[in-house]
C-alpha cells in the first residue's frame, strides 16, 4: 500500500512536471486523410477569421480551408524562418511584410485572379512597404490611439500628454509592445516614431519613466476587458479592442492624439513555398469581395481595405471611429518601419524602463 | 544506490549489458530532443543577429559581454529574490501540510494527493487568469476583505509584486508538496517517539530529527518550485502587469519581439549555468559520501 502511493506520487510528479512546462503550445491542426479535396492552409491572427464566411468559401470552391494561427508577427516570422512550409496564404502587419519581402519568403501575386484588389481605399493604394502591391493586398486597418471612459475624464483629451495627467494615476494601461509605446512618446515630442537617434530615444525613455508611476499595467492581450469594467480609464491600444470594451460599456470613447499615431495595415500573402498558389489567390480574391469584406469588418471591428466594403458595414461600424478611422485623420498617421538594428536601441531602452 | 546494492542486482557484467538496450529508446529520445537542441541553442548565443533578426553564424562572444550590463544583473537578482521568496513561502505552507498528509490514515492519502493535484487537471493559464478575477479592484478577495471589515478601501493587489509571488506560489505548491510527502511518509514514526522519550523539546524534535531525516524531500522540493520559478514568464506579465521583468520575460522577448536569438541564447545559457552550479554546488557541500536524494 505504502509503495503503492509513492509510486503514484512520484508518477503524477511527473506528470504534473511536464503539463506545468507545457503552457500554451500552438498545434498545427491535422488534416483529415479521407477528404481528397484541395486544402488551403490559412496561417493567420488568433480570432481574426469568422467561421462561417471560411465556410462558405469551402462550399463554393469545394474546398477545405486548415487554418493555423500566430500571435504577433514575430511569432510568424520565426515559424517561417525556422523551416515552417506547408502554408499559403498568411496576413503579416505591414513593417513585417517589408521583412518578409526583404527575406524572400513571398510569392508575387498574380494580378489578374484578384479583380476584387482594385478597388481599395485610395490611402491604401500605394503603401511604403511594397509600393507596387506586387506581393501583398492590405485587408483590414487600423490605428493605434487613446480608448477613454467619457463618464470618467470630462474633457474629451486629444493630446498623448493626457496619458501623463496625475489624475489619473493607476488608471492608464499602455500596450505591452516596446515600439507602439515608444512610437507614441516619440509622436508627442514631435518625432518620428521610426526614429534611430540615441539621444531622442534615451529622452523619449525618460519621458516613460516619468509616466510609470501612473502605468498600472502594460498589456496587449485585455485592455478591452480592462476599460470595460472600469479597472483603468485610459487605454494606450488599437481601435478593435476598444470598440470592443464600447460594446460593454457605452461611455467608452477612442481618440486619436493630435500629435499623431500609427496607422497600419494587416496584409495578405501568398508564401513562395505555398503549396496551392492558385487556390490561394482565389481565397484572398474572395476575402476581397465587398460582402465578404464588409461581414469581416463588421465582425473583427476593424477596418477593410476595400473601398466598397465601407459602403456596404452598417452605420454603427462605419461611423465608429475606433472601428473606421476618420479620413481626416491620415495626414498625421505614421506607418511603423522595421529599423533594423536600431531595434537594440529600444530594447535597451525599453528593459530600463521595465527595470527601474 | 550503495554499490553493495547493485552488486546485488546485477551479478555480473554481462547480465547488466544484456539489458542495456532498454535504455536505448530514452536515450535516443533526450539525445535528440534535448541534448541537440541544447547544443543548438549554445552554438546560436556565439553568433550574431542580423539586421532583419535572422542569425548570422559569425562567432562573437558579443552576447555574453553584452550581459555585462548592469541592467542584467538587476534582472538576474530581481528574478532571484522572487524565485527565493516563493520557495520560502512554499516551504513553509508545504511542510505543514504534507506532514499532515503523510500521517494521516491511509486510506485517506490518496485523496487528500489528489486534491493537492486538482489544479494541474486545468491549463495553468485559465488558473493565472482566474487569478486576476480574484485579485482585481473589485474582484473577490476584496470583496471578501470589505466583508469581514479587514480594510475599509479595496487594495491594489493585481498588477505588483504581491500579485506575482502570490500567483508563483499558487502554481508551485504542489511541486514543493508532493516530494515534502514521500520525505515524511518514509520518516520511521518510532525515531519521532524517540526523540520524545529522551526528553527533547518541541523544537528540537523538529529541528534535529524530523527536518534532517526529511532533507532529501526539502532540497528536492526546494529545487523543484525554485527553478520554474526563476524563469517563469506568464505570471510577472499578467499579474505584475509587465511593469518589471524576470529573466524568463527577458529570454521570451528577445526571442520573440526582438528577434535576436543570439542574445536570448545566451541569456537562457547564463541562466542555466547558474541553476546548475547552485544544485551542483550544494551537492558537493552536503553530500561527502552518498547522494541526499538517497538519504534514510
Amino acid at each position: 500500500m505504502r509503495s503503492a502511493i509513492r509510486g503514484m506520487v512520484l508518477w503524477s510528479l511527473c506528470l504534473v512536471w511536464l503539463t506545468g512546462w507545457l503552457t500554451a503550445c500552438g498545434q498545427r491542426s491535422g488534416e483529415d486523410p479521407a477528404q481528397s479535396r484541395p486544402v488551403l492552409h490559412y496561417f493567420t491572427w488568433s480570432d481574426y477569421v469568422g467561421p462561417e464566411i471560411i465556410r462558405e468559401f469551402e462550399r463554393r470552391e469545394q474546398v477545405k480551408v486548415v487554418i493555423d494561427t500566430f500571435s504577433s508577427n514575430e511569432e510568424l516570422l520565426a515559424k517561417l524562418q525556422s523551416g515552417a512550409t506547408g502554408y499559403d496564404v498568411a496576413v503579416p502587419s505591414d513593417f513585417m511584410v517589408a521583412i518578409m519581402i526583404q527575406q524572400g519568403l513571398l510569392s508575387e501575386l498574380d494580378q489578374a485572379a484578384l479583380p476584387n484588389t482594385t478597388q481599395l481605399e485610395p490611402h491604401l493604394q500605394t503603401l511604403p512597404f511594397d509600393p507596387e502591391r506586387r506581393y501583398s493586398v492590405p485587408y483590414l486597418w487600423g490605428t493605434v490611439g487613446i480608448g477613454y471612459d467619457s463618464a470618467a475624464i470630462s474633457t474629451p483629451p486629444d493630446s498623448w500628454s493626457i496619458l501623463w495627467d496625475m489624475r489619473y494615476k493607476g488608471r492608464i494601461s499602455m500596450l505591452n509592445d516596446q515600439r507602439e509605446v515608444f512610437g507614441a512618446v516619440l509622436r508627442s515630442m514631435g518625432q518620428s516614431m521610426n526614429s534611430i537617434d540615441p539621444q531622442v530615444i534615451e529622452s523619449a525613455k525618460e519621458r516613460l519613466l516619468h509616466q510609470k508611476p501612473l502605468v498600472k499595467t502594460y498589456t496587449s492581450d485585455h485592455y478591452d476587458q480592462l476599460l470595460a469594467s472600469g479597472e483603468v480609464v485610459l487605454a494606450h491600444g488599437w481601435g478593435g479592442p476598444v470598440a470592443r470594451a464600447m460594446a460593454d460599456r457605452p461611455s467608452i470613447r477612442y481618440v486619436v492624439p493630435r500629435e499623431g499615431a500609427t496607422i497600419w495595415a494587416d496584409c495578405l500573402v501568398v508564401l513562395k513555398t505555398a503549396p496551392e498558389k492558385h487556390l490561394a489567390m482565389r481565397f484572398i480574391n474572395y476575402l476581397m469581395e465587398p460582402s465578404v469584406a464588409a461581414r469581416t469588418s463588421e465582425r473583427l471591428r476593424f477596418a477593410s481595405a476595400s473601398r466598397l466594403a465601407r459602403e456596404l458595414v452598417d452605420v454603427s461600424t462605419r461611423d465608429n471611429p475606433a472601428i473606421y478611422p476618420p479620413l481626416d485623420q491620415l495626414a498625421r498617421l505614421e506607418w511603423m518601419r522595421d529599423v533594423g538594428n536600431g531595434i537594440r536601441l529600444y530594447d535597451r531602452a525599453w528593459t530600463e524602463l521595465k527595470m527601474q | 544506490m550503495p554499490p553493495d546494492d547493485v552488486a546485488h542486482i546485477t551479478p555480473t557484467a554481462q547480465d547488466s549489458c544484456r539489458s542495456c538496450w532498454l535504455a536505448v529508446p530514452g536515450l535516443l529520445w533526450m539525445i535528440l530532443f534535448f541534448l541537440v537542441p541544447l547544443l543548438l541553442v549554445l552554438a546560436i548565443s556565439f553568433a550574431s543577429r542580423g539586421t532583419y533578426g535572422g542569425i548570422v553564424w559569425e562567432f562573437t562572444w558579443a552576447n555574453y559581454l553584452d550581459l555585462l550590463h548592469p541592467l542584467y544583473g538587476k534582472i538576474l537578482v530581481q528574478s532571484l529574490c522572487y524565485a527565493t521568496v516563493t520557495t520560502a513561502i512554499c516551504f513553509l505552507l508545504g511542510f505543514p501540510l504534507a506532514y499532515v498528509i503523510a500521517r494521516s490514515p491511509a486510506r485517506w492519502q490518496p485523496v487528500l494527493l489528489l486534491l493537492v493535484m486538482l489544479p494541474f487537471w486545468t491549463n495553468f493559464l485559465v488558473r493565472t487568469y482566474a487569478w486576476m478575477i480574484l485579485l482585481r479592484h473589485d474582484g473577490l478577495a476584496n470583496h471578501l476583505l470589505l466583508a469581514l471589515g479587514l480594510i475599509t478601501e479595496p487594495l491594489e493587489l493585481l498588477y505588483t509584486p504581491t500579485a506575482v509571488v502570490i500567483g508563483l506560489v499558487y502554481g508551485y505548491l504542489p511541486f514543493m508538496v508532493l516530494p515534502l510527502y514521500v520525505a515524511v511518509e518514509r520518516l520511521d514514526p518510532v525515531l519521532v517517539e524517540a526523540a520524545w522519550d529522551l526528553y527533547a523539546s518541541r523544537w528540537a524534535v523538529l529541528t534535529r530529527v524530523v527536518v534532517p531525516l526529511t532533507m532529501p524531500g526539502i532540497v528536492g522540493g526546494c529545487i523543484l518550485v525554485f527553478i520554474p520559478s526563476i524563469g517563469s514568464f506568464i505570471t510577472p506579465d499578467l499579474l505584475g502587469g509587465a511593469r518589471s521583468m524576470m529573466i524568463g520575460n527577458l529570454i521570451q522577448h528577445e526571442y520573440l519581439v526582438v528577434r535576436d536569438w543570439p542574445l536570448g541564447s545566451a541569456v537562457s545559457f547564463v541562466l542555466m549555468g547558474i541553476v546548475m552550479a547552485a544544485v551542483v554546488l550544494y551537492y558537493r557541500r552536503a553530500t561527502p559520501g552518498d547522494g541526499p536524494l538517497e538519504g534514510r
